[in-house]
């Protein structure tokens, strides 16, 4: 899969309403290239609602229908459902939610959606914080990130959803990042292709929300992969297998940079480096990584 | 375009529901077509899709949308779209 071979045709309009330098929309528009146009999004309180942009127009060529906050996974459902009494199989229903809507407040209808094998995709677009309203703390936000609510660095540690949705068996589960448009653009055509609930995972490095320049958003995003912070794998029927340059990492080919590589470059962990260097909240992001690759080590590497 | 005649608040699809999005750009990405090697990088990464990309795979740029980010500057392997200030607007 080349660069060239990708689709030209655009179902984002130009002309919307998101920041300049917005992964959401990098993520959508390679989302969208690999779907298509016979699809069906479900859209709940994100910033993609904003994007959208002010009724009466919208920005999506697609049909795209907004819910509330929690109710991303069980509106798919519905559409779902409703498509298979009217026998029309050939659309796919994808619901795509924040950060915020999956792993906080939409987890007990996503939860739900995969436990009843809804024939739909959920993709999560990561950008760590409810940007949306204003960059506030979510579950997804890493340990010493600042939000506005979490002025002097967060003091928890965020949760692995991919371990969660792992733990429901479902045919196909992932986690790619908007830095690798191939790795993303072949895993959506992987989950097209399959029958039952999927999960995807999209890592999207927030200018406003995690203080870097706007340039810089694919860039981080590619940081965060060579730093172990996130990592690209794919898991279909319990098989799981690591992409790029995190396979490259988990087999011990190429040395994983430390992490703080990447936070040095975002403004949101700053008060780690000024006014002097917090070497213990530094150390304890850093074993937190190395513990987390320990773990996929031991249960992912065949020995 | 077809209408739907149903109940809910609906809208339809526009290009440049907010208008130009041009207006918003501080710096401009100016691209210089003989150190273009048409890998497609600023295209693909281009958040806006503002990057145009035509039949024989040569790029252009939309300024009536691009709103002036600099992905694609930064993208760029060889270094073929450089970041300018846009000029003062006249009144």
């Amino acid at each position: 899969m080349a660069l060239k071979d990708f689709p030209l045709d655009e179902c984002l309009l130009q002309g919307n309403a998101s920041c300049p330098g917005c992964p959401a929309t990098i993520g959508l528009r390679l989302v969208l290239k690999a779907l298509g146009r016979k699809t069906i999004m479900v859209v709940p309180a994100c910033c993609t609602a904003v994007i959208e942009s002010l009724y009466p127009h919208t920005s999506f060529d697609v049909p795209v229908m907004n819910i509330a906050f929690e109710a991303a996974a069980a509106g798919a459902s519905g559409v779902e459902a409703a498509l298979r009494q009217q026998g029309r199989t050939d659309i796919t229903v994808v619901a795509w939610a924040g950060d915020g809507g999956t792993y906080d407040i939409g987890i007990q209808a996503l939860s739900g959606a995969l436990e009843r094998g809804t024939n739909f995709i959920y993709i999560c677009y990561n950008n760590q914080i409810y940007s949306n309203t204003g960059i506030q703390r979510s579950g997804a936000t890493p340990f010493a990130a600042w939000t506005t609510t979490t002025v002097g660095g967060k003091t928890e540690f965020r949760k692995e959803m991919g371990e969660i949705i792992l733990a429901h068996h479902i045919p196909y589960a992932a986690q790619t990042c908007i830095s690798y448009p191939e790795d993303l653009y072949c895993k959506i055509k992987k989950a097209m292709s399959i029958k039952g609930p999927k999960y995807i995972e999209i890592l999207a490095p927030c200018p406003p929300g995690w203080r870097f320049s706007m340039d810089k958003t694919v860039e981080m995003g590619r940081m965060a992969v060579d730093t172990g912070a996130w990592s690209l794998w794919e898991c279909e029927n319990d098989v799981m297998t690591f992409n790029g340059k995190s396979k490259l990492i988990l087999e011990k080919k190429v040395e994983r940079k430390p992490v703080e590589d990447w936070i040095k470059y975002q403004g949101r962990f700053s008060h780690l480096f000024k006014p002097e260097r917090d070497e213990k909240r530094l150390k304890a992001i850093q074993e937190h990584v190395d513990l987390l690759w320990e773990r996929y080590r031991k249960c992912y590497v065949k020995i | 375009m077809k209408k739907y005649p149903v109940e809910t608040s609906l809208s339809y699809p526009k290009l440049g529901a907010m208008g130009k999005t041009g207006s918003w750009r501080v710096f401009k990405p100016i691209l210089d077509k003989k150190k273009c090697v048409k890998c497609l990088r600023c295209w693909i990464f281009c958040p806006e899709g503002s990057i145009r990309r035509e039949k024989d795979d040569s790029v252009n740029i939309d300024y009536d949308f691009c709103k002036g980010c600099g992905v694609c500057a930064n993208e760029c392997n060889v270094k073929a779209i450089i970041m300018e200030r846009e000029e003062a607007k006249k009144k």
